[in-house]
């Protein structure tokens, strides 16, 4: 019988060996970034099916309980609705006509777009971080559909394509997203009417409330009121120029005078994310194409 | 052999549970530690070797599909083990109340250090803050969840022990 061998190990000694062992782990993996990676790879690729299994059955239970949903409500909202199809339909064509005019003045101007149209991919969340601490996500895509760590993810459904994160890690069929709203997470950013540029970043005290903070953006004269658009800047070296991340809530002047700060509320609602979409050009790439 | 089996299958149900189906049974927004209750479990029901090494096994599963820092939860997880286990060896019952307290108490601690490590470190200093709006909540969402994992896991184990008594009886 093997379980009757007379090896036996002080629990002490135990204790030891896997405190040194941890703080190796640890401190290999905080010096050399990416030396686990083939690892994590591995563990990524055989627990990404499972989670994906488990989700699916999840997602049907919640679907089911939707359904629920009263049938007047539904009624009441499809009366709303068709009301503002109409008025939106015809708002579409006026947009569509100024669009092409838009165009031809652009060629006439020789303007590229400012917002290029990115080549996106969607994808599905996966599942969440085991913790209450952190906000970092997995989805279902990898390098496999040629995810990169780095690229920019957007919110997929009906919420309007606001920032969501970018992609951390990336395993064969699977990613990491780490969200705005993650405390680690720090985005440059600026107002979309002003140019003014801040610094947004997630905190955790500010998540039960479901806000950003922002910093460092001049005191300038502008003022701004609340609802004041927020996008990424062009001075991020890992945002795409121009993707929505949120509006002002609150402005604040800090007590040295020369920055403001403030909260602004996220366009995403990260609380119901279940498809997003990647953008699969990065940042880098993109103004590397510029310069030849 | 048995016993090595079941306890990595419960490390990685849990663990796949508590990424996956628990979101969607969040109560305002947290999520309990299953894999601490396993660990806390283990260790008390079966000393603080067993408790170290499911820890080590829960932490290392965790970090590398989470974690930035490789060993971090594996750390506090086999600290975890550790004690616990010791509080078994010197004060064991055949009781709920004290294992369950000893899982709401290693949750809280092992948060708090978590919060050291990761928050205060990078200067986030509201201590209270995190305390009552973070901690607390996941700590008796834990606490609750544990007073029905700690009684399937003692099931599980018993019917194990017996399983191996006869066994080695034949």
């Amino acid at each position: 019988m093997r379980r009757r061998t007379k090896f036996t190990l002080e629990p002490k000694v135990v204790l030891i060996f896997f405190l040194v062992l941890c703080l190796l782990l640890i401190i290999t993996s905080f010096l050399f970034k990416g030396f686990y990676a083939p690892i994590r790879g591995a563990v990524g690729e055989v627990v990404s099916p499972m989670q994906k299994g488990i989700n699916t059955v999840g997602t049907f239970f919640t679907s089911k309980t939707d359904n629920f949903k009263s049938m007047n409500e539904l009624m009441k909202e499809n009366k709303q609705l068709k009301k503002q199809l109409n008025s939106v339909n015809y708002e579409n064509k006026i947009l569509q006509q100024e669009k092409y005019e838009l165009a031809e003045l652009r060629k006439l101007f020789e303007l590229d777009e400012k917002y290029a149209s990115y080549d996106t991919v969607a994808a599905r969340v996966i599942d969440k971080d085991a913790g209450n601490w952190y906000s970092v996500f997995k989805i279902d895509k990898g390098s496999k559909d040629g995810m990169k760590v780095g690229m920019n993810v957007m919110a997929g459904d009906s919420s309007g394509g606001g920032l969501v994160g970018i992609i951390t890690q990336t395993g064969k069929n699977w990613s990491k997203v780490r969200s705005i709203i993650d405390d680690t997470s720090k985005v440059g950013a600026m107002i979309l009417k002003t140019n003014e540029t801040c610094i947004v970043s997630g905190n955790l005290t500010l998540q039960e409330k479901g806000l950003l903070e922002f910093s460092e953006m001049d005191n300038s004269e502008i003022e701004y009121k609340a609802g004041a658009e927020v996008v990424t800047s062009y001075l991020s070296d890992k945002f795409h120029q121009g993707i929505l991340i949120g509006y002002i809530k609150e402005v604040v002047k800090d007590e040295n005078a020369n920055t403001r700060t403030g909260y602004i509320t996220p366009a995403v609602d990260f609380t119901h994310l279940e498809t997003v979409l990647i953008i699969k050009q990065l940042k880098e790439e993109l103004d590397t194409e510029e310069d030849d | 052999m048995k016993r090595f089996f079941v306890t990595a299958a419960i490390i990685i149900i849990c663990f796949l549970l508590q990424t996956t189906v628990c979101q969607y049974f969040a109560v305002v927004g947290k999520v309990p530690n299953l894999l601490l209750i396993v660990v806390a479990s283990f260790a008390y029901m079966r000393g603080r070797k067993v408790g170290m090494y499911v820890g080590f096994s829960a932490g290392i599963l965790e970090d590398f599909v989470y974690g930035d820092l490789i060993g971090m939860n594996a750390l506090l997880l086999v600290v975890v083990g550790f004690i616990v286990g010791m509080c078994s060896e010197i004060y064991y019952r055949d009781e709920l109340s004290v294992p369950i307290i000893l899982i709401a108490l290693s949750d809280f601690s092992y948060n708090f250090a978590f919060y050291v490590i990761n928050f205060l470190l990078r200067g986030r200093f509201q201590v209270f803050y995190y305390i009552w709006h973070i901690i607390l909540p996941e700590v008796v969402y834990t606490l609750l969840v544990s007073i029905f994992m700690y009684r399937l896991l003692y099931g599980l184990n018993l019917r194990i022990e017996k399983h191996e008594e006869f066994e080695e009886g034949l």
